[in-house]
């Protein structure tokens, strides 16, 4: 059983960069799709030995690789999983194959770069979960930027281009004073390596501007409102295939800087804004319930949704206890996988009939049964309906916000019910009711073929897997989650025994972590 | 070995004599052509990247222990050689792309190539000075060549507007410079960097004069690296001038005159700093902003790079606010990464330009994806190095030396640098955008681009370059390492 490989997080980085060189350089549409879609499979096949090579219980990271990357700044190229990175990598490996699928089928221009670009996007996304360094982390956050700036830019809507701008500058901005904070942060404490120092106590001066700007840069990227304006542009603009990866992905970068970096790095600083934060967030959820709502385009209104659901996960992480943790890490998952869903099927259909506007359905029903079938179950999911995965994930981050504030939970729950209320409405509009339109007849709309039905099943599995044996994820995600809490706690205790004099960078404590 | 021996160790100026030695035998090379044969001529470019080549080895051959002359005026170290390699790199790029465009503007390609190799040899001097009358040498070797050069195209009206107007503001910089020089000897007693740093440290110097003497250098250095508000003459000499020239200037003049400034400030003036740091934070911060805001509007490609190369300087300037070792270190990082991706943006103008001119508007990008796919990647490269995007050099470049501020406590400058580099993002973009994303017109390039080996070899090399610096950085430091740390621990 235990299989173990060298490298193996290294392999699952690069193997989608070997891909996209490789997919530049052979020649033929054909060749290039079908090995783009290969590449992602074999990166798919080989994350699953993560699972199955996984040391139960164990906290720390595993399958760690650490090198000398730049010595005199003592930047390292450091690796690491742990439960909090494990199903965000393997969300990224899972999601990718379909995105691809996706655009073999759909995607006509320019698929060889096309695909390249994916493939780059993947490993950047990969590198970030898996980056133990604060400098690589930032070097694949960065990174990403590229290629998805190009997918929207080229193969997106009708915006297009000013979505792809849009998108570049307000992250790339977003992230600007990151670089400098990540420095002050080195210079206090004489480290990049991103466990070390949530076990180090750093001056609460630094900790305060250093986490506002990290703060900042993953707002941007969550997006929490009030910077999320980039968000609907972005996906709407998007090609479906893009959506997936920037909903399902990408975004989790954002909560995920925030689990990883801001709150545990600087404990007493994510304290004290914590309240602030938690206010954004749920202004998020029920503004991006409320503008959901009004949406006569499915996609935006998918893409509003993300808005909302994103601050359930900011609450959790927010909260900083165990629950809500450890549902924030599965929630993050679940949105990955129903928000990729219902990108997908909204592509499906827009293939299928080249509009999105929810008054241009109606009926569906009665002609495309298993589609309106697959996309109800996909709705629900999103909705958080008991027995699939959202509820699983909201539910204990409400336990944890509760623990916390309980305002913050009863505005949270007054989201869960806006999101069933235009989940539900967007159905009724497009399912239910005559056919008014006879474009979704059942004689010009076909249902879904065995070619598609291969991308959504594996998905609505999943819904349903984590929905009832919720356990199968949290046995992995809680001891990290614990090992992380309690570290964080011992940090926040020495950091008060200690009654270090608030300016003095020089004298730096390190707790060991329990 | 005796001291007199020590004192005129040739092995310390080899590099610029190997230049000198280069510059000649192209001249004599060329005397060969007279009477309207070019028998030689093809050859002339070859035998002066040769001269670079040797240069180059004899520089990295020199690394290891730190050696002055000339009764310590002048030192090779691993910082000289480290920027020996800079400014090399610029001229050896720069040759590629002169083997076409040179010919068409002026037929003295002799005395051309001779002129680089001598501007080269300044530029070197410069890096090498522990003294500033060896710093006004450096300066004013390389100055003249240049001024030459810019005017290059004699029957070009902006070409000769270029020359003139360099001449005319360089002249005056170099006033400035010299007068600083007078006032620094007044307040010290000596114009070489240690008895300087002696006089301060021991009480004797005057200091009102002092630092009237060091903001008069200031100006003469701010000239020669483009500091607003010295910055004037930038955009119409790098759009008038002949495009390699222009390539070459922005690199070269840079790295020669950085060089002097951070050594003079680090070694030179160091009890001053409290107050020129606050000064050159200052200009850093005006530089960035004015150089990133006038380049939001230019359509000139020339222009826009020019602007862009002032933004340049005030990043590098952030570190010199602090002149720490981590600031040398992390400005010769920048010059070596800039030196790459700013040669390989002037290579694709070079190959945008219409025959017979000397500049190319933006619009000839448009829809390049298209028309001309490799172009545009290598093009996109370069734009996204020069706005700082990792994995590309430009992102290491600026980590480097905004650490180096963090590090002396100017954070607040770190981030008003990385907000600009925000804002540079936008015109770096702005090219990428209108390749991929705007539709061909008829202004942009369709027709088979001037494409010759060199200026191929000069992208590949350019491109290759600014990767690799963005993806392993040690490539660079561990090359100087050996003389740079060094040289830091001698001074």
């Amino acid at each position: 059983m235990a299989l173990s490989i060298p490298y193996l997080l290294s392999i699952i980085t690069f193997l989608p960069l070997l891909g996209a060189v490789v997919v530049m350089l052979v020649p033929g549409d054909g060749a290039k799709k079908w090995l783009a879609l290969a590449t992602t499979l074999i990166t798919f096949v080989v994350s699953l030995l993560l699972w199955t090579n996984w040391q139960e219980g164990q906290a720390g990271m595993q399958f760690v690789e650490d090198a000398v990357w730049f010595a005199p700044l003592g930047i390292r190229y450091a690796l690491g999983v742990d439960g909090i990175s494990l199903f965000l990598v393997l969300l990224t490996t899972f999601l990718m194959p379909i995105a691809v699928y996706f655009s073999i089928l759909y995607v006509d221009k320019k698929i060889g770069p096309y695909m390249a670009l994916m493939l780059l996007l993947e490993t950047a996304m990969i590198g970030v979960f898996l980056a133990l360094d604060l400098v690589l982390f930032f070097v694949f956050f960065e990174a990403s930027l590229i290629p998805m700036y190009f997918l929207i830019g080229e193969w997106g809507g009708k915006n297009r281009v000013y979505a792809a701008v849009k998108f570049f500058l307000y992250t790339f901005a977003g992230s600007a004073l990151m670089v400098v904070a990540i420095l002050i942060v080195y210079y206090s404490t004489g480290t990049f390596d991103i466990m070390k120092l949530q076990s180090t106590v750093i001056p609460p001066a630094v900790q305060t501007w250093a986490f506002l700007a990290f703060a900042l840069a993953f707002a941007v990227k969550t997006p929490l409102f009030p910077f999320h304006t980039w968000l609907p542009d972005a996906h709407v603009q998007a090609p479906t295939a893009g959506s997936i990866i920037l909903a399902g992905v990408l975004l989790k970068m954002g909560t995920y800087g925030y689990l990883r970096l801001a709150m545990p790095v600087f404990p007493q600083a994510a304290e004290q804004f914590g309240p602030l934060l938690a206010i954004l967030a749920c202004v998020g959820i029920l503004y991006g319930a409320l503008v959901a709502l009004m949406q006569k385009d499915i996609k935006s209104l998918v893409a509003y949704s993300s808005v909302a659901h994103l601050g359930y996960v900011m609450l959790g992480v927010i909260a900083m206890n165990a629950q809500g943790v450890s549902g924030s890490v599965l929630q993050m998952v679940n949105h990955g996988l129903s928000t990729g869903a219902l990108f997908l099927m909204v592509g499906l259909l827009y293939e299928r009939r080249h509009t999105r506007m929810l008054d241009d359905f109606g009926g569906l029903w009665a002609s495309v049964p298993v589609y309106t079938g697959l996309f109800l179950v996909v709705a629900m999911s999103s909705a958080g309906l008991p027995g699939l995965n959202g509820f699983v994930g909201e539910f204990t981050i409400m336990l944890g916000t509760y623990e916390y504030m309980p305002i913050f939970a009863v505005l949270a729950a007054a989201g869960v019910i806006l999101a069933a209320w235009y989940l539900l409405t967007a159905f009724r509009k497009m399912a239910q009711g005559p056919i008014t339109n006879p474009a979704n007849d059942s004689s010009n709309l076909k249902d879904l073929n065995i070619k598609e039905l291969i991308m959504v099943v594996p998905l609505v599995l999943l819904f349903f897997v984590i929905g009832l044996f919720p356990n199968l994820f949290f046995d992995k995600i809680n001891p990290s989650v614990e090992a992380m809490l309690e570290t964080r706690t011992a940090v926040m205790q020495a950091a008060t025994a200690e009654q270090m004099p608030a300016l003095q960078l020089a004298e730096i404590v390190v707790t060991e972590a329990k | 070995m005796s001291s007199a021996a020590m004192e005129l160790n040739l092995n310390a100026v080899l590099p610029e004599l190997v230049m000198v030695v280069a510059a000649a035998v192209v001249m004599l090379v060329d005397i060969l052509n007279r009477g309207g044969r070019s028998v030689t001529r093809p050859f002339l470019p070859w035998v002066a990247l040769a001269g670079v080549a040797v240069t180059a080895g004899v520089s990295l051959w020199l690394l290891g222990e730190p050696v002055s002359t000339f009764q310590g005026m002048l030192i090779t170290d691993g910082r000289s050689l480290a920027l020996n390699l800079v400014t090399l790199t610029g001229a050896a790029l720069a040759i590629l792309l002169s083997i076409r465009y040179i010919p068409a503007v002026n037929n003295q390609t002799g005395e051309y190539y001779a002129l680089i190799l001598l501007i080269t040899s300044g530029m070197m001097v410069m890096g090498a000075a522990l003294d500033l009358m060896v710093v006004f040498l450096g300066l004013e070797i390389f100055s003249m060549g240049l001024y030459i050069l810019a005017g290059l195209k004699r029957s070009d009206l902006r070409s000769n507007e270029a020359a003139m107007k360099y001449f005319l503001l360089g002249a005056f910089a170099s006033a400035f410079f010299v007068y600083g020089v007078a006032f620094v000897y007044g307040a010290t007693g000596s114009t070489q960097f240690n008895a300087i740093a002696a006089a301060q440290a021991a009480g004797t110097a005057d200091l009102s004069f002092l630092y009237v003497g060091i903001a008069l250098l200031i100006a003469g250095f701010g000239f020669k690296v483009s500091l607003v508000p010295f910055h004037m003459w930038t955009p119409d000499v790098y759009q008038g001038a002949p495009t390699p020239v222009t390539a070459f200037m922005s690199i070269g003049t840079k790295a020669g005159a950085f060089a002097a400034f951070y050594r003079f400030f680090v070694t030179g003036v160091p009890d001053a700093q409290p107050v020129w740091g606050w000064a050159l934070a200052i200009l850093a911060v005006l530089t960035m902003t004015l150089g990133n805001l006038a380049a939001l509007r230019q359509t000139s490609l020339k222009r826009l790079l020019a602007y862009s190369s002032i933004a340049h300087a005030g990043y590098i300037l952030v570190g010199l606010a602090t002149a720490t070792p981590a600031a040398i270190d992390g400005a010769l990082y920048y010059l070596i990464s800039y030196a790459f991706m700013n040669m390989g943006a002037f290579a694709i103008v070079i190959l945008l330009e219409r025959q017979g001119e000397m500049d190319a508007l933006s619009n000839r990008l448009a829809g390049l994806s298209k028309t001309h796919p490799q172009l545009a990647l290598v093009m996109s490269v370069f734009m996204f190095s020069l706005a700082g995007v990792p994995p590309f050099a430009g992102f290491f470049a600026k980590f480097f030396v905004f650490a180096a501020a963090v590090e002396g406590g100017w954070s607040w400058l770190a981030a008003i640098a990385m907000l600009n580099s925000a804002i540079g993002a936008y015109y770096y973009l702005r090219i990428v955008v209108s390749m991929y994303f705007d539709e061909p017109t008829a202004e942009t390039l369709t027709e088979s681009p001037n494409y010759s080996l060199p200026i191929t070899v000069t992208l590949g090399i350019a491109a290759v370059f600014t990767i690799a610096l963005g993806v392993l950085p040690s490539l660079w430091t561990n090359l100087v390492e050996t003389g740079v740390m060094g040289t830091l621990a001698l001074r």
